[in-house]
């Protein structure tokens, strides 16, 4: 090949260029990238930079466009592919053919519906991007009290970092535990106690019916009819793959990038990695997008191997996924399958316990351990994470050295 | 080739210790222990995938 186009300036792109390097492409690299800034890490966006911490350069990616040969097109978004021609059409205007073409455009931030009255209201925020958390941090000087609309991860840690800065924060989640769907309830209600010891007010199994105020937000009232006032909300609900720009192209997209086994699309010279692509992962027996950080340095490495070698490369991808998340100065990692809102059928604290807040648990399901979660142990889980990987039984649940 | 660790950035996720476990060790008190700041060039894959891996780019190869 003699070029290959990396879409997507973040995480997996780069390490998608990377790779390819690594692997032994010698042709041309170009990257496009719809942000202006140099590629930049998105983790410490919620907690080092969000608290002030962290000045933005110290989120850059460590990446040497020039050392690599990689031509950077940044500020530029892909607007629409052509794969028959193998072409991109570009926001500047212009076009930029390709023979290989790597799709790792992410994902946007939800933001509130529409449809809710109040949605435009000012200071109403979301969290992904770099400006995003700068105009978030500039915002938090001002000591709102502060509302968060949904506890998934990044809210939980938007509210975690709001409470070191010492603002009130109230969550506001419509399901009855929050996390209950990633890492089941039992662990999900500690870490909910958790928060609420530090002084967050969690409001569960209720919605936001709309945000009210003059020009900027001061309340938000709930569909119990209920208010609580703030004057900064941070919506978040998720993410949005980005595939718009797909549409017509010839690549299969639906909740993202429609992938096989290895990361190919459904176009032969054309791979996915990182937030966008959905593939089938052999370990959890789901098809899917995975949105971790540790996911999309992993699919990254494997898309681009897919690319260079073709179809002969039938290796699937089918890693064991790996996730962490600081809440209130407490590490929290998890491997293994989502657990979908249930307790596993098994539930074991193999290392610490409840009452100390430091622990390993593993999950089963059937005969098999299908996930391990890691609370205030960090160096502990990957012990786990390879067993599993390597097929531990239930029988085998316990401390490993 | 030498290994560089960045203690501040260092959050001890441990990925290290299984890509590269002759250079890399986490022990019982939580810290990261280099085993070999200048391991052999036989190593440089391995050391490699542990600076790829690492969540909070703590780790960086001189030479």
């Amino acid at each position: 090949m003699r070029r290959i186009v990396v879409v997507g300036g973040s995480l997996a792109g780069v390490r998608s260029l990377e790779a390819l390097r690594a692997e032994g492409h010698d042709g041309e690299l170009v990257l496009v990238g719809k942000e202006p800034h140099a590629p930049y890490d998105r983790p410490p966006l919620s907690k080092q930079v969000l608290r002030g911490e962290w000045p933005a350069e110290k989120t850059r990616l460590r990446f040497d466009p020039a050392a690599l040969g990689v031509s950077m097109r940044l500020g530029v978004s892909a607007t629409s592919l052509d794969a028959l021609a193998q072409r991109l059409s570009l926001s500047d205007g212009t076009t930029l053919d390709y023979d290989g073409l790597v799709i790792a455009t992410g994902a946007d931030a939800r933001r509130a519906p529409q449809s809710m009255p109040g949605a435009q209201l000012g200071n109403v925020h979301v969290l992904r991007t770099l400006d995003d958390a700068l105009a978030l941090h500039a915002a938090l000087v001002h000591k709102p009290s502060v509302c968060v609309i949904g506890a998934g991860f990044i809210g939980l840690e938007v509210a975690s970092s709001c409470r070191a800065l010492g603002l009130s924060c109230t969550v506001v989640e419509p399901l009855a535990i929050p996390l209950a769907n990633k890492i089941g309830t039992t662990m999900a209600e500690l870490i909910a106690q958790m928060h609420r010891d530090a002084g967050v007010v969690l409001r569960t199994g209720v919605g936001v019916a709309a945000l009210e105020g003059g020009a900027n937000v001061e309340r938000a009232r709930l569909t119990d009819g209920t208010t609580i006032d703030a004057q900064l909300v941070v919506v978040g609900i998720g993410v949005t793959p980005n595939v718009a720009w797909l549409d017509g192209s010839g690549v299969a997209i639906g909740d993202g990038v429609e992938c096989d086994a290895t990361c190919a699309s459904s176009v032969s010279n054309i791979v996915a990695a990182g937030d966008i692509a959905r593939w089938p992962n052999a370990f959890s027996g789901q098809r899917a997008r995975v949105e971790h950080w540790t996911h999309a340095v992993e699919q990254a490495a494997h898309a681009a191997k897919r690319l260079l070698r073709g179809p002969a490369f039938n290796e699937p991808f089918s890693p064991v996924p790996y996730f962490w998340s600081d809440q209130l100065g407490v590490k929290i990692q998890f491997a293994g399958h989502a657990l979908g809102g249930a307790d596993a059928d098994e539930l074991r604290v193999v290392e610490g316990s409840v009452a100390e807040r430091k622990l390993v648990a593993l999950f089963g399901r059937k005969d098999r351990v299908v996930g391990v979660l890691a609370l205030g142990k960090p160096a502990r889980l990957v012990h786990y994470r390879k067993r599993i990987a390597d097929g531990m039984r239930w029988d085998e649940a316990v401390p490993l050295s | 080739m030498k290994i560089v660790v960045d203690f501040d950035l260092c959050q001890s996720h441990a990925l290290c210790t299984q890509a590269a476990p002759e250079v890399f060790e986490v022990r019982d008190d939580g810290f990261l222990y280099i085993l070999q700041e200048t391991p052999p060039e036989g190593l440089r894959g391995k050391v490699q995938k542990a600076v790829s891996e690492c969540p909070t780019g703590a780790i960086t190869i001189e030479g």
